[in-house]
């Protein structure tokens, strides 16, 4: 395994020299998502290996190349795993094309942000990053947060380039809190219509359930529970429906967007709502994940600013996640005074604005 | 920027325009003036640093936060926020030629959704005030700092404080959805939302653990949690420390998450036995509380894998709660343990440090070594679980030296933390106390990063000024006086 930290470093030095712009890449499985890359491709994947792993002090070090399957499977040995469950994607197995579902790095993975079906109970890819080794625009080596659970010692810059889409910096290494796999996983299936569907979710959010995942497509809802054995044998009681056996499948293919749901050309929208926000009256039927606070939507039909305006008024943002017309931008717009901020903080870790160009907002 | 702004002295015309500006803003008795009214806010919990401000401002309203902001940013005038002042780490220790905006009268609970699961609350809503109103829908606020029953939100916004229940349920900035904060210049702005992110970068997490350095917090929207039907402590004692910390391990080994777990010394037992009289057992080096919480089944399950675990680790006693008084009971030692030491002792200092966990053994050795080297005595509390030791120093203010040497100690520790590869600061804040161990943490390049942020947010350096990130020019002194080592 391989540290290319001075590599990478000198690449971004002299990147600098040039003012040349640098894509960031780790393994390509979300090249679709964010604002389309631009820049010289600087890919990362090489710098790869877990370079510290105490199961007992549930923390794992890994260089950002390293490949998320290849962390997984380490956590696994263990009887543990990232908890907010991070999609892979990737082109799914059977394609021959690349990039292939196992190529998805930790980099990316942090640098995205994006969370899984498990995010609404055990939190997301921000909650469980502790620690970052950056690359800044200067080609600085910087160490943020560090491999401790609890950490209060200067500002959370951590947890500030979770999601930034690498626009702060190189992500070098990660520090993130694992946790045990559960003993023991349920899932029922009860058939509802959305409103009732989005009211029971919340009602079980309420309440001391050990629930870890929550879908809802077409009048099916799907409730997975997960923890100690009985308390999973007492909360099916409670919840009721059908018991679905071997439905790891079914939660996998949610996470990884390999249903039919998310099959075809038409533009995904990602809602984020709060969890009790009514069904938007909008054209398209959704997929409702993170009980109620992430609903899918496949619609071509309406323009960007209506989701969006709806979105807004529920207490809420959308994001065009995959394919249709990019050229709003994907994220939703940001009020003037973060705007600013937000430019004040790039200039901060990349004062000539060499990493990932336009890939968050357009301007930086 | 930042240092210069930090001991700027107002002259006396910009000082009658700054309290003539406050008394058109403010009512006539929420601007303090007179020395003897300023004096409850010389400091916070740390109490060995104390200043007094120039003056101290109460507003009642978000629009007279506003203008107290707009005047002090055009005035150039220093501003400290303050909640209930229970900080540990001199968060909130005023500015000379500062002003100290008290957000004390922010006491509301402006709306409580037990649907979603939230509550939206003025910054100076206590902790504990969270929990007790949302206890009828079965509801609670996780972080529990021991200070609940007087620290307000905003406190623990500024803070990113935590609790004895952290490793299960997390710390402030697991559990704050959005806040609406107003910036220097009288910005108000929102971070975060009531959906379960934002778009852009996390200003939500960057503001949660900021110090009051970023902006004022005017509102936070919490979230809740369900709470358990029933909670049961096990408390195990120890022939020996190192077997205590492995005991830790092990549990976790085993793949269990208790929702607390926690690990005192014989010297910090003693003195929580003799003030509350838990039961706890004098005879060892170490006990170890470890809490399951959930279903009665679920919490069964877990108490008889983890009696399993403790017993397999060579505990010399084992205790299980049997109902919740004793359970309480077991726990009312831990939760006392300050005010304990703080009986057997004119003052203390206590110290903040995080260490990876397998180093435990390692530091409380040296820990005890450097109590003989500065004659000094030392209670240690650990949150076990996620390896925020607190070594409580004990020593005289009134004896010659004596608050030198407990200080220098107290840094040393802090080095030893950093130098295991942990932090200086858990759960408590840089403030003003560790501003110097700062530079012992983190490097010249990332200090500066932090100043950026900073100027990103205050350029002109007003909002708590010389507090948690040095100047380069103070890491020189610091490096400078040997303090580093």
């Amino acid at each position: 395994m391989n540290d290319l930290s001075e590599q990478l470093r000198e690449r971004v030095l002299a990147a600098a020299v040039d003012k040349q712009p640098l894509r960031i890449r780790g393994g390509g499985t979300k090249d679709f998502y964010g604002n389309p890359p631009e820049g010289e491709l600087l890919e990362t994947a090489g710098h790869a290996g877990i370079v510290a792993y105490e199961p007992t002090e549930l923390v794992v070090t890994v260089r950002a190349g390293t490949r998320l399957a290849e962390l997984e499977a380490a956590l696994a040995e263990q009887g543990q795993m990232l908890a907010f469950e991070p999609p892979h994607f990737g082109g799914g197995e059977r394609k021959s094309q690349p990039p292939h579902f196992g190529d998805a790095t930790v980099g990316g993975c942090v640098a995205a942000g994006l969370s899984g079906p498990r995010r609404a109970t055990a939190g997301a890819a921000r909650d469980y990053v502790l620690g970052v080794k950056l690359l800044s625009g200067s080609g600085e080596i910087l160490n943020f947060g560090g491999q401790v659970m609890k950490n209060v010692a200067g500002y959370d810059v951590s947890r500030l380039v979770t999601g930034a889409m690498g626009t702060l910096g190189l992500l070098l290494e990660v520090s993130l809190k694992v946790l045990p796999k559960p003993h023991a996983e349920a899932t029922l299936r009860l058939e509802l219509p959305q409103d009732k569907a989005i009211e029971a979710m919340n009602r079980w959010g309420g309440q001391p359930l050990p629930l870890s995942a929550t879908c809802w497509n077409d009048g099916l809802l799907s409730v997975r529970l997960s923890g100690a054995r009985a308390a999973v044998a007492a909360a099916r009681e409670r919840i009721g429906g059908e018991a679905v056996a071997g439905a790891e499948g079914f939660w996998r293919a949610l996470r990884e967007q390999q249903m039919d749901f998310f099959s075809g050309e038409t533009a995904l929208w990602r809602l984020s709502l709060p969890s009790k926000a009514a069904p938007l009256d909008l054209p398209g039927s959704p997929l409702i994940e993170w009980g109620g606070a992430q609903r899918w939507l496949k619609s071509d039909a309406p323009a960007a600013a209506m989701l969006r305006e709806a979105a807004a008024r529920a207490g809420g943002h959308a994001t065009l996640f995959r394919g249709g017309d990019k050229s709003m931008g994907v994220f939703q717009p940001l009020p003037e005074p973060l705007l600013q901020i937000h430019r004040k903080l790039k200039r901060t870790f990349d004062p000539q604005g060499l990493f990932n160009p336009g890939r968050l907002y357009s301007g930086f | 920027m930042g240092a210069s702004e930090e001991h700027r002295q107002l002259s006396e015309a910009e000082i009658a325009r700054l309290i003539g500006g406050l008394r058109r803003i403010l009512a006539a008795d929420a601007l303090l003036v007179e020395q003897e009214d300023l004096l409850p806010y010389e400091c916070d919990g740390l109490t060995a640093y104390r200043q007094l401000p120039l003056l101290v401002a109460l507003p009642t309203t978000e629009a007279q936060v506003v203008a107290v902001l707009k005047l002090c940013h055009e005035l150039r005038v220093p501003l400290v926020a303050r909640g209930a002042g229970t900080g540990l780490s001199g968060g909130a220790t005023p500015v000379a030629h500062g002003v100290v905006l008290s957000l004390a009268k922010f006491m509301r609970i402006l709306d409580i959704d037990p649907q979603s699961r939230t509550a939206r609350v003025q910054p100076g809503v206590r902790n504990l005030a969270i929990s007790e109103a949302v206890a009828p829908y079965g509801l609670y606020y996780a972080p529990d700092p021991s200070s609940q029953i007087a620290c307000t939100i905003g406190g623990n916004v500024a803070e990113n404080s935590g609790g004895v229940h952290c490793l299960k349920y997390g710390l402030t900035v697991h559990n704050v959805l959005r806040l609406r904060v107003a910036l220097i210049d009288g910005t108000v702005v929102e971070v975060g939302t009531e959906a379960l992110d934002s778009p852009g970068y996390d200003l939500l997490a960057l503001m949660i653990g900021s110090e009051g350095m970023l902006g004022i917090v005017l509102e936070a929207t919490v979230r809740l949690t369900p709470k358990p039907l029933l909670a049961q402590v096990v408390m195990a004692s120890f022939d020996d420390v190192v077997k205590a910390g492995n005991a830790v391990a092990d549990i976790i080994a085993a793949g269990i998450i208790p929702a607390g777990l926690e690990m005192m010394d014989k010297p910090a037992t003693r003195a929580v036995e003799d003030y509350v009289h838990a039961g706890y057992d004098l005879s060892a080096e170490a006990i170890l509380l470890a809490e399951s919480d959930g279903t009665p089944e679920e919490v069964a399950e877990e108490i008889a894998a983890m009696c399993a675990v403790l017993e397999q680790s060579g505990a010399t006693d084992i205790r299980v709660s049997r109902d919740e008084a004793e359970r309480l009971k077991f726990w009312a030692g831990r939760k006392a343990a300050f005010p304990a030491v703080g009986r057997i002792t004119p003052d203390y200092l206590c110290m903040d440090g995080t260490i990876p966990r397998k180093h435990l053994a390692q530091v409380l050795t040296r820990i005890a070594e450097l109590a003989e080297e500065y004659q000094l005595r030392c209670a240690n509390v650990f949150h076990a679980g996620d390896g925020n030791l607190h070594p409580l120093i004990m020593f005289d203010a009134n004896k010659e030296g004596e608050v030198e040497r407990a200080t220098a100690y107290g840094g040393k520790i802090l080095e030893l933390s950093v130098q295991v590869g942990g932090t200086i600061t858990g759960e408590h804040g840089v403030g003003i106390e560790k501003v110097g161990q700062m530079c012992a943490q983190f490097s010249k390049e990332e200090l500066a990063a932090f100043h950026g942020v900073k100027a990103a947010f205050d350029e002109r350096g007003l909002l708590n000024p010389g507090k948690a990130v040095p100047t380069p020019r103070r890491c020189s002194e610091y490096r400078l006086t040997g303090a580093a080592k």
